[in-house]
C-alpha cells in the first residue's frame, strides 16, 4: 500500500471510527461509570453495585423486565406471522405497479411521527372511539366497549409500528428465491407447508432473522407506545428508566437499568441467532 | 492623543451600552406562561430576545442537572422543588433582591416563598404564578364527588382517573385525616402515612380507568365522558367548563393542594440583566393579566387580577369560597430524599394487581 | 403391450393467456420408455405445454391423460411426473442427499428407506457417496445428473426436462447428450425433452415434435423430422439449408421444372400434388446433398448441374464448407465430404455442383 493510499484509508476510516467511539461506545462507558456509583447523601457517591442489587431485590423491577422482554418476544413473533404472508405476497405473487404500490403502502404509517401514529391508535381504540361506535352500530355490543388502557392495544401498537421492519428484509430475501425451487417443491410431490417449512423459510431466514432482531429492539426500546395505549399495569421498562431519570432524579440507578436493558437485548439477539444457527454479519449482511 | 482619545471612548462606550443589555433571554418555563403577546412587547420595551422551552418541574431539574445548570438563563420551577434540587445538584443561583422590583409582588406570597427557597441563608426563588390541584368532576354524573377519596366509590367504577405521582399521595393523605406535610421533617411518619395512602390507593386501583399522564390526555378522557371525576388542576376543569357547564373543578373537603411556581436563576445563566428585566416586566399588573388569561391561573403580581377576563374569575369563584381558599394545602419545601420514599410507595400501586 | 395406453397423450391441448393463444390444439402421443423431445424458437409455446404437462398452468381446453388417466384439476404435487427445470433448482439450503430424498419425505418414506434408495439413484447416476456436499461444491455437469436423480428417485411416469442443457459449456453439453440418453435407456423412463437446439434433439430423441407458433408442424423419428420435412418451418429450422426461391415453370407427374428468382434451372421430384405450374415455392437444399464435381467430368444429360466458383472456404473440421457462387450470381453452402478428396479445394476455383432431385424439399410459398 502506497503512502497516499494508506492516507486514504485513515481518511475514510476516521468518520466511522469517530461516530463509534464519541457516538457509541463513549456514552455507554459513561452509563456504566454513572449505574456503579451509588448516593451516600447529597452530592457524594461511592463506587459500589448497589443499583443492580436493587434491581435485582426488587421485584416491580425484574418483573417489569421480564415482562418487556416476553412482551417484545411475542410483539416480535406476531409481527412475523403477520408480516411473512404480506412479505411473501408483495415479494411473490405481484408484479411492477402493484408491487411497488404494496410496498409504499407498507410505508405510508411511517410518513408520521410516532405520536401521531399512537394517537391514531387511542382514537380508534378508545370507549369512544370508531372501533366501538362501529360495533354498536352494527348491534355486535350493547354497550361502549375500551379497547385501550390494556396489553392487547399495546401488542396492537407495537406491531403497527414495527411490521414495516420486518416486511421490507422479508421481502428482499425472498425476492432472491427463485420461483422455479418452490415450483420443484411442488413437482416432487411437497405440499404447501412442506415447502414452506423446506424450501421457503430456510431460505428467508436471514431475512427472518435480521427483520426479527430490527422489531425486538424496536419493541424493547418504545416508550410511547407502551405509556400511551397501555393500562394502569402495563409497565414497560424504558418507562421505568425515564421514572428513574426524570421524576425520581435517580440517575444512577436509571443508568444500571438502562446498562440492564443492553446487556438483555445483547443476550435476546445473541439467543436468538445461536438458536436459528446464524451469525450476525451473514444476517446483516445479506438482508 | 488625549483629546483624540477621550470622544473615541465616550462613542464606544455609548455603542456598547445598548449592546451589552441586548441579550438573549432562554426560558425554561411552562406552557402558557410566556404568551407570544407577552414576548413580542417585551423585546420591543427592551432590544433582548425571548427563545422559550416548555416543560415541567421534573424535567427543568432534570435539564439542569444534565448540564450543571447551564443552557437556561431562567426557569420557573414550583416554589416545593428549589431546596432540595440546590442541596443535591446545585443547578441554581441566589436572586439578587436588589435587582427585583419588590413592589411588584404581593407581600404575603413574596415572603412565604421567599421562606421556602431559602437554602444556606440566600433566597432562590420569587414567586410567580400559583394555582391548585383538586377534582374535575362531571358534576352531572358524578356529582357525590367531594373529595379526594370519593373517587374509590365503587357507583364510579372504571371511570375516575388521577395520576401515579405525589400530589396524588398527598391529596388521599389529607382526605383520609391524615397531616403529609406536618410529616415531611419525620421520616418515620411520612412512611407511616404513605403505607396507609398505599392501601387505600391499591384498593382504589380497580377504579381507575387509567391513570392519565398529560394534561390533555385528562382532558380528553373528560370531555368524552370516558371519564367522570379526576384529581387534576384548577385551569383544566376550568377550560373544560367553557365547553361542558356539567365540568368543573371542585375544592376537595380535605382542601385543594397549592402550588407557586416561581422564577429561578439557574447556576450557570449567561444572561441575568434580561432575566431581572423579564421578571420586573411580566410582574407588571397588565402583563401578569395577560398570562393569567392565556395560562388560566392567577399571578403573585399585585393588581394582576384586575385585567382578568370577567369569565375566567366566575370560574375561580365558582370552585373556591373563602373557606375553601382558607383550605388550600399550600406544597412546603420537599426535603431531599422524600422523592425516594414515595416512589418506592408508587412503585408498589403500580404492580399491585 | 399394445393395448396399454401411452405414458402421456395430448388431446387438442390449448392454452389461452390474455393476448394471445400459447398452446393452439396440440395432440400427440409419447408411448412409454420413449425418449421425446418438443423442438422449437423461444416463445414458440413449448414452455407452456411442458408446465401444463407438469401441472403448473391449466389448460384452457383440452385433455391430457398420464397413463390413460387425465390429469386435468390434478395438482403438480399430485402428478405422476417429475420435472428437471432449466437452472435445475436444486435446493441451495439442502445437502445432495436431503434434496435428492425431498420427495421421498414428502410421500412419508421411511428414513432409513429413504437413505438406501437416495444413495441408489446417486450410485445409478454415478455419483456415490455425495449425499453430505452442499450444492455449490458440486460441478455443473454433477448438479445436472443430481436434478435427474432427484427426480427419478420418485420412479415417475415421465420425466419432463426444460432446456436443462442451456447452461452448460458446448464440452459439456456434448457430452451430457450422450449420457442423458444413456441414462433414459438404463432407467427405462418417458422423458419429454424440450429444446431449441436440434442438436439435442436429434441425437437423443426416439421422436421429435417441432413446435411453431403454438402448433406442432411435425412429429417423426429424427431421420423423417430431418430428411423429409413435412413444412417449409421445419425444413428450415431442422438443419442447415440452402433456400432457394423458384416459380414452377412445368409438372411432369412428380417432377417440377423451376426457374429460380436469379434465372437458374431447377428439377426436382415431389410428393406434393398442391404444386403446379406458376407456383411460388421455396426449395429447401441441405449441404450435404449437393456434390463437387471436376468441371466437364458431368454426363451430358445430368440435371441440377451448374458452374461456378469457389467464393470462400469454411473450415470447420467434420463440418468444413465451401460457398459456391453460379454463373447467375447465386450463393450456395456445400458441405466437403469427409473422405480426403476434397483437400484440394481452394477459393477462386471453378466447379461444378450437382444434386440429385430427389433430395431437395420444396414448398409452396407462403401466402403473405
Amino acid at each position: 500500500m502506497s503512502d497516499t493510499s494508506r492516507l486514504g484509508f485513515y481518511l475514510l476510516l476516521a468518520p466511522i471510527l469517530l461516530w463509534l467511539v464519541v457516538l457509541i461506545i463513549l456514552p455507554h462507558i459513561g452509563l456504566f461509570v454513572v449505574s456503579i456509583s451509588e448516593k451516600t447523601g447529597p452530592r457524594t457517591y461511592e463506587t459500589g453495585f448497589g443499583n443492580y442489587a436493587a434491581f435485582f431485590g426488587e421485584p416491580l423491577y425484574w418483573r417489569t423486565f421480564a415482562r418487556t422482554a416476553i412482551m417484545s418476544i411475542l410483539a416480535t413473533v406476531l409481527t412475523l406471522i403477520l408480516g411473512f404472508p404480506i412479505a411473501y405476497y408483495i415479494a411473490k405473487l405481484t408484479r411492477g405497479r402493484t408491487k411497488t404500490t404494496l410496498f409504499l403502502m407498507c410505508m405510508i404509517p411511517f410518513w408520521v411521527s410516532e405520536l401521531v401514529r399512537t394517537f391514531g391508535w387511542m382514537i380508534l381504540l378508545r370507549e369512544t372511539g370508531v372501533v366501538s361506535n362501529v360495533l354498536q352500530y352494527l348491534g355486535l355490543v350493547s354497550g361502549p366497549v375500551e379497547l385501550l388502557y390494556n396489553d392487547a392495544a399495546i401488542m396492537v401498537g407495537l406491531v403497527y409500528t414495527s411490521i414495516l421492519f420486518m416486511v421490507v428484509p422479508l421481502v428482499t430475501t425472498l425476492d432472491s428465491l427463485d420461483d422455479s425451487l418452490i415450483e420443484a417443491g411442488y413437482d416432487l410431490g411437497g405440499s404447501s407447508t412442506a415447502i414452506l417449512r423446506e424450501i421457503v423459510i430456510p431460505h428467508a431466514k436471514p431475512g427472518i432473522v435480521s427483520g426479527c432482531i430490527v422489531v425486538f429492539m424496536l419493541s424493547l426500546g418504545n416508550y410511547l407506545t407502551p405509556i400511551l395505549l397501555g393500562g394502569k399495569d402495563s409497565l414497560w421498562f424504558t418507562g421505568m428508566i425515564y421514572t428513574q431519570f426524570i421524576t425520581r432524579f435517580n440517575w444512577e440507578l436509571g443508568s444500571a437499568f438502562g446498562f440492564l436493558l443492553l446487556i438483555l437485548s445483547s443476550l435476546v439477539v445473541f439467543l436468538g441467532l445461536k438458536l436459528s444457527g446464524q451469525s450476525l454479519s451473514e444476517t446483516m449482511g445479506r438482508a | 492623543m488625549k483629546t483624540a482619545l477621550i470622544p473615541s471612548i465616550v462613542i464606544a462606550s455609548a455603542l456598547a451600552a445598548p449592546i451589552a443589555h441586548a441579550d438573549t433571554l432562554r426560558l425554561l418555563t411552562w406552557g402558557g406562561y410566556a404568551p407570544e403577546e407577552v414576548i413580542a412587547k417585551f423585546e420591543a420595551e427592551t432590544g433582548h430576545t425571548v427563545e422559550v422551552t416548555t416543560s415541567n418541574n421534573e424535567e427543568m431539574i432534570a435539564k439542569l442537572r444534565a448540564t450543571n445548570g447551564g443552557g437556561f438563563d431562567l426557569a420557573q420551577p414550583s416554589q416545593d422543588r428549589i431546596t432540595s434540587a440546590q442541596e443535591e445538584f446545585g443547578i441554581y443561583k441566589p436572586i439578587d433582591m436588589a435587582r427585583v422590583n419588590a413592589g411588584q409582588f404581593i407581600p404575603s406570597m413574596l415572603s412565604a416563598t421567599a421562606g421556602n427557597t431559602t437554602f444556606d441563608g440566600e433566597v432562590y426563588g420569587l414567586p410567580h404564578v400559583w394555582g391548585t390541584s383538586g377534582l374535575v368532576v362531571d358534576t352531572a354524573k358524578a356529582g357525590n364527588v367531594q373529595d379526594y377519596a370519593d373517587l374509590c366509590d365503587a357507583s364510579l367504577a372504571g371511570k375516575v382517573s388521577y395520576r401515579l405521582k405525589r400530589p396524588t399521595l398527598i391529596g388521599f393523605a389529607y382526605s383520609m385525616d391524615l397531616d403529609p406535610f406536618a410529616a415531611y421533617g419525620d421520616p418515620a411518619a411520612y412512611q407511616a402515612i404513605l403505607d396507609k395512602v398505599e392501601a387505600k390507593l391499591t384498593d382504589c386501583k380497580a377504579n381507575v380507568k387509567t391513570y392519565w399522564g398529560g394534561g390533555d390526555e385528562i382532558k380528553n378522557l373528560l370531555r368524552s365522558g370516558e371519564v367522570v371525576a379526576s384529581m387534576a388542576w384548577d385551569t383544566g376543569g376550568w377550560q373544560l367548563n367553557a365547553d361542558n357547564p356539567d365540568i368543573t373543578f371542585v375544592a376537595p373537603k380535605a382542601g385543594a393542594l397549592g402550588w407557586i411556581d416561581t422564577f429561578v436563576l439557574p447556576a450557570r445563566g449567561r444572561a441575568d440583566d434580561a432575566a431581572y428585566d423579564w421578571i420586573n416586566f411580566v410582574m407588571r399588573p397588565d402583563i401578569a393579566a395577560m398570562i393569567t388569561n392565556t395560562a388560566g391561573n392567577f399571578t403573585a403580581a399585585v393588581d394582576g387580577d384586575a385585567g382578568v377576563s370577567a369569565d375566567l374569575k366566575a370560574r375561580y369563584q365558582g370552585s373556591f369560597d373563602q373557606a375553601a381558599i382558607d383550605n388550600i394545602k399550600w406544597y412546603p419545601p420537599v426535603p431531599a430524599g422524600l422523592e425516594a420514599m414515595e416512589g418506592a410507595t408508587l412503585d408498589r400501586i403500580n404492580a399491585a394487581k | 403391450m399394445t393395448d396399454s395406453p401411452p405414458d402421456l397423450m395430448c388431446r387438442d391441448l390449448t392454452k389461452d393467456f390474455d393476448t394471445f393463444r400459447a398452446v393452439d390444439h396440440v395432440s400427440f402421443d409419447v408411448p412409454q420408455g420413449s425418449f421425446f423431445s418438443i423442438l422449437g424458437p423461444s416463445g414458440c409455446g413449448k414452455t407452456t405445454l411442458l408446465r401444463m404437462i407438469a401441472g403448473f398452468q391449466t389448460p384452457s381446453a383440452g385433455d391430457l391423460q398420464i397413463k390413460g388417466k387425465s390429469m386435468i384439476g390434478v395438482p403438480p404435487n399430485k402428478r405422476p411426473v417429475s420435472m428437471v427445470f432449466q437452472h435445475l433448482a436444486l435446493f441451495p439450503t439442502m445437502n445432495i442427499g436431503d434434496n435428492v430424498g425431498f420427495g421421498l419425505r414428502q410421500r412419508g418414506v421411511s428414513k432409513s428407506d429413504i437413505k438406501s434408495r437416495v444413495d441408489r439413484v446417486l450410485d445409478r447416476v454415478g455419483l456415490p457417496g455425495v449425499t453430505d456436499r452442499r450444492v455449490d461444491q458440486l460441478s455443473g455437469g454433477q448438479k445436472q445428473r443430481v436434478a435427474i436423480a432427484r427426480c427419478m428417485v420418485l420412479e415417475p411416469d415421465v420425466l419432463l426436462l426444460d432446456e436443462p442443457l442451456g447452461a452448460l459449456d458446448l464440452k459439456l453439453r456434448e457430452h451430457m447428450k450422450v449420457e442423458l440418453k444413456s441414462l433414459q435407456a438404463a432407467f427405462n423412463t418417458t422423458f419429454v425433452y424440450i429444446t431449441h437446439d436440434q442438436s439435442e434433439a436429434l441425437v437423443m430423441s426416439d421422436n421429435i415434435a417441432v413446435m411453431n407458433n403454438g402448433t406442432f408442424e411435425q412429429i417423426g423419428t429424427p431421420h423423417e423430422v430431418y430428411h423429409s420435412p413435412n413444412t417449409a418451418f421445419v425444413a428450415g429450422f431442422v438443419g442447415d439449408a440452402n433456400i432457394i426461391t423458384a416459380t414452377v415453370t412445368a409438372r411432369d407427374g412428380n417432377t417440377l421444372a423451376l426457374t429460380t428468382q436469379t434465372g437458374g434451372t431447377l428439377s426436382l421430384e415431389t410428393h406434393d400434388a398442391s404444386l403446379n405450374a406458376g407456383q411460388e415455392t421455396q426449395v429447401f437444399l441441405r449441404p450435404e446433398v449437393i456434390e463437387l464435381i471436376q468441371p466437364g467430368s458431368a454426363p451430358e444429360d445430368a440435371v441440377n448441374v451448374s458452374e461456378g466458383i469457389i467464393e470462400s472456404v469454411l473450415f470447420n473440421g467434420a463440418n468444413s464448407m465451401v460457398t459456391v457462387t453460379d454463373r447467375n450470381g447465386a450463393h450456395m453452402k456445400v458441405a466437403l465430404p469427409q473422405t480426403g478428396s476434397s483437400t484440394a479445394v481452394q477459393k477462386g476455383d471453378a466447379v461444378l455442383t450437382r444434386w440429385h432431385p430427389t433430395q431437395a424439399q420444396c414448398f409452396a410459398m407462403a401466402q403473405d
